[in-house]
């Protein structure tokens, strides 16, 4: 591979991913004074955190009184007892503080009448352990992803972090089981950088791409998982996909949570608020798994809206005008143009629709990067944001804990970063082994001539996602699931790249996301089909309880081209400290 | 004589015919601006014809399709397909705009699709905005302030919020920034609508503690009076913000302080 020109950088600590974890923990990293690239495949703003819409969770009690440990229960019991404790009390004792240094940092927060930030309710999200619903979720109108974004790439820009912009990360730096740092691929000028570092950490997001409709970006392809992947680290509880209730129909749009939050409802084909029936306590903010079944059960009825009974509509057009205006326009914008519809006077066309990985890398609650061997780490490797599973997810996650996990962990990495690493520490050599076999992938790829489209078989893999591993699962449709992904992956090996340059080719670009894509589709389909259990997102028809006895473990799952092993590590299920007792398994209703 | 023709090797040349292979009844012609920096040939305008039956409603689904079922090679950026990443900023019909939310069927006959306007292109569709990014590195796009409280947050009265309106939103697409004639002619000087946008945003953010200083770092013959209200900005804006009104108010401010 010595046709390719490689270019050095030594740094302390690199980050991948300039989202809202990857920018938090940069910003970090700078403070303290250690050298830091932050490489990422877009410009930052252009990071899918700038999606977030509805708000990011914190017991500010800014309106009405609230608690951490409230905060701490409702997302136990949202992630169905499969979230580690000890990290879920960090999260969300962290979670005030984290918002106020937003706060700090320019978030332009919607305010209270005294001036202080505002906050909505949100699903699953309530006071005094479950007894009525609490306004935790602080919100910049229904924009508060994008400004949390533009706001660190600001705080980013002020710390002069190095950014390593339109860089296409390929594959980490392994040796001796400890990560040496990364290479990737300058799309601007096709040259291929070599960045060596004490500390890597892997701040790239979910893996929506995987299915055919989803909310999430085009460029959300999971590339640090199957990184990881590919340097033979197992993820964790990969089977657990959230759809999100309220995607527009026929396009996948994100309608967010907190239209709900403000008054909005859910409504079938005969007019019923049939949330009511599922959830009598929280209704229409039951948590985002319990919605979507909801929505489902009805649509499998027959009760489902349009001309193919498939959807139903979400009413909010009976809020106060001003409501709408000051607080939800985004999803007014939203509605007029993807389902052509005037918020104000007709219901929006919604079905549920892939939206986040609980599953990812994992990690201990310093960011760490796990082995899969009981809570031994991989040395030089963190993982933060929804790449990540801490887990403090766990089987479902809570609308609006997917910020606050990006900032808190964010903080986290970077804190723990500067512990381990002392700045300006030298590299030792590792060798070319690593690079060869990495460049050996590429070029093949980038040198492929075969008869399979990059865009047939990633549709393939979609479809097979989408019809296979949906909100309900059954043995026979994972078992198909297992196989008809399989044959996608197989594609692989006549797959075409009509394009042969190396600057901005996107066509390369695109079939090494697919390439990434394939690998976290077989690992969660696998996983999925091993879970005898129906947990959170994950519900099995044929095994509709959930069985703490055998199943209250995450599963870890390797996967080596289109092999995979499954195994088993236990929940935490102890705190972090005495200020909180542990919240033992109970019956999940809302 | 001043030469006022393009250099030879910049020259637009009729590029590739694409005829439609699915035997459709409803076909569009899609012109497309291509240039690859790995040839040395010129740009060049692709036509693509596309079976528009199986073709959702915006114009990014075209190049999608383009690129899933035509011609992989297509480069362009697009990330979140909804408008709010700013990625696919390019010029329809002759107006910049999002692809992922221009309807198509707004645009009538053949659609012509080119990179944002006075960019350097780097491929295809895909234009060079470092030099924007700059800028907006310049304008200091941070909170500054000298409070002393730490363990909450900054007050700020909701009609102070509303000050922010219509400039947060701000996407950083660049349509504006590229569709202003004084941006084009001085684009290495003049800030531009974008940027002004977003220096204005923190100008009147009753949060900060620098206003004067900003308003004293714009103040500039260049940076900020090469505007000329052409008002381009405010008409390319995809989200329905109004940087011209943003520069008006930067210039009033200055005028009266």
């Amino acid at each position: 591979m010595s046709s390719y020109k490689i270019i050095d950088h030594e740094y302390d600590v690199i980050v991948l991913g300039a989202g809202g974890s990857g920018l938090r923990a940069a910003v970090g990293l700078s403070e303290a004074g250690l050298k830091t690239a932050c490489i990422s495949k877009v410009f930052p703003t252009r990071s899918h955190t700038s999606a977030a819409q509805g708000g990011i969770s914190a017991s500010l009690g800014n309106m009405g009184e609230d608690d951490w440990r409230w905060h701490m229960y409702d997302t136990v019991k949202g992630a169905d007892w499969l979230g580690d404790q000890d990290s879920i009390e960090y999260l969300c004792k962290e979670a005030p503080a984290a918002v106020i240094e937003l706060e700090k940092y320019g978030v332009p927060f919607s305010r209270t009448d005294d001036g202080k930030i505002y906050q909505r309710p949100f699903g699953g999200m309530t006071k005094n352990y479950g007894n009525g619903i609490v306004q935790r979720t602080c919100a910049a109108a229904d924009r508060t992803g994008h400004a949390i974004l533009h706001t660190l790439y600001g705080q980013a820009l002020k710390h002069n972090t190095e950014f390593f912009i339109e860089y296409f990360a390929l594959d980490l730096l392994m040796k001796d089981g400890e990560c040496k740092g990364l290479i990737a691929w300058n799309l601007n000028d096709g040259t291929i950088h070599r960045f060596r570092a004490h500390s890597t950490i892997i701040a790239t997001g979910g893996y929506g791409k995987a299915y055919y409709s989803a909310t999430s970006a085009h460029t959300c392809t999971g590339d640090g998982n199957a990184m990881v992947l590919r340097a033979g680290l197992p993820l964790q509880d990969m089977e657990f996909v959230q759809f999100h209730p309220t995607g527009i129909y026929g396009h996948g749009t994100l309608i967010s949570e907190g239209v709900r939050g403000e008054g909005g409802y859910l409504v079938n084909s005969k007019g019923e608020r049939f949330m009511e029936r599922y959830a009598p306590k929280a209704k229409d903010l039951a948590s985002r798994d319990v919605v979507s079944r909801s929505m489902s059960i009805e649509i499998n009825e027959g009760r489902g809206v349009g001309k193919e009974q498939d959807h139903v509509h979400l009413h909010l057009s009976h809020l106060d005008k001003s409501i709408i205006e000051s607080r939800l326009p985004g999803i007014t914008e939203a509605a007029r143009l993807f389902a052509n519809v005037d918020v104000t006077k007709e219901p929006i066309p919604v079905v549920p629709t892939v939206h986040y990985n609980m599953g990812g890398i994992p990690t201990n609650y310093k960011a760490e990067v796990l082995t899969g061997n009981d809570s031994e780490t991989v040395p030089g490797l963190m993982a933060i944001g929804e790449a990540a599973c801490v887990s403090v997810h766990g089987a479902n996650r809570l609308g609006s804990n997917s910020l606050i996990d990006l900032v808190v962990f964010g903080r986290a990495a970077a804190k723990r970063a500067a512990e381990i690493v002392k700045p300006g520490t030298p590299h030792e050599d590792i060798g070319e082994t690593e690079t060869e076999k990495c460049l050996e992938r590429f070029d093949k790829l980038r040198n492929s001539n075969g008869e399979n489209s990059t865009a047939e078989l990633r549709l393939s893999m979609q479809k097979t996602m989408q019809s296979k591993c949906a909100v309900f699962r059954t043995e026979k449709t994972l078992k198909e699931g297992v196989d008809d992904i399989r044959k996608a992956y197989d594609g692989t090996e006549s797959i075409s790249v009509k394009d042969k340059s190396l600057v901005f080719n996107t066509d390369l670009v695109e079939t090494l996301e697919f390439d990434n894509l394939i690998r976290q589709a077989i690992t969660t389909v696998d996983s999925a089909y091993n879970r005898q259990e129906s947990r959170g997102a994950h519900a099995r028809e044929d095994f509709p309880k959930r069985d703490d006895e055998k199943f209250m473990q995450h599963t870890i799952a390797w996967c080596n081209g289109k092999d995979t092993k499954i195994g088993y590590r236990p929940v935490t299920k102890t705190t972090l400290t005495n200020e909180v007792q542990y919240f033992p398994p109970q019956e999940r209703v809302y | 004589m001043v030469q006022i023709n393009l250099p030879k090797n910049s020259e637009v040349q009729k590029g590739i015919y694409y005829q439609d292979k699915t035997g459709s009844k409803n076909i569009r012609k899609v012109n497309v601006y291509r240039w690859n920096p790995s040839d040395e040939e010129n740009p060049r305008v692709d036509t693509y014809e596309v079976d528009m039956d199986n073709c959702p409603s915006k114009v990014l689904d075209i190049l999608n399709k383009i690129k899933n079922e035509i011609d992989p090679s297509l480069a362009y950026r697009r990330s979140c397909a909804h408008g709010v990443c700013g990625s696919c900023a390019m010029n329809m019909d002759g107006k910049n705009g999002l692809a992922c939310t221009k309807p198509h069927s707004e645009i009538e006959g053949d659609i012509n699709i080119y990179p944002l306007p006075h960019l350097k292109v780097k491929k295809d569709l895909i234009g060079d905005l470092s030099g924007l990014y700059k800028q907006y590195e310049s304008i200091e796009p941070w909170l500054k302030t000298n409070t002393k409280v730490e363990t909450t947050e900054i007050k700020q009265s909701q009609e102070d919020r509303k000050k922010l309106d219509g400039a947060y939103e701000c996407i950083m697409c660049a349509c504006c920034s590229t569709s202003c004639p004084s941006y084009w002619w001085n684009g290495d000087k003049y800030l531009g609508p974008a940027v002004l946008l977003q220096a204005y945003r923190w100008i009147v953010d009753s949060r900060d503690d620098e206003r004067k200083a900003r308003l004293k770092k714009v103040a500039d013959e260049l940076k900020l009076y090469r505007c000329h209200t052409i008002m381009n900005c405010t008409s390319a804006c995809p989200k329905g913000l109004n940087p011209a009104k943003a520069i008006a108010e930067l210039k009033k401010m200055l005028a009266t302080s």
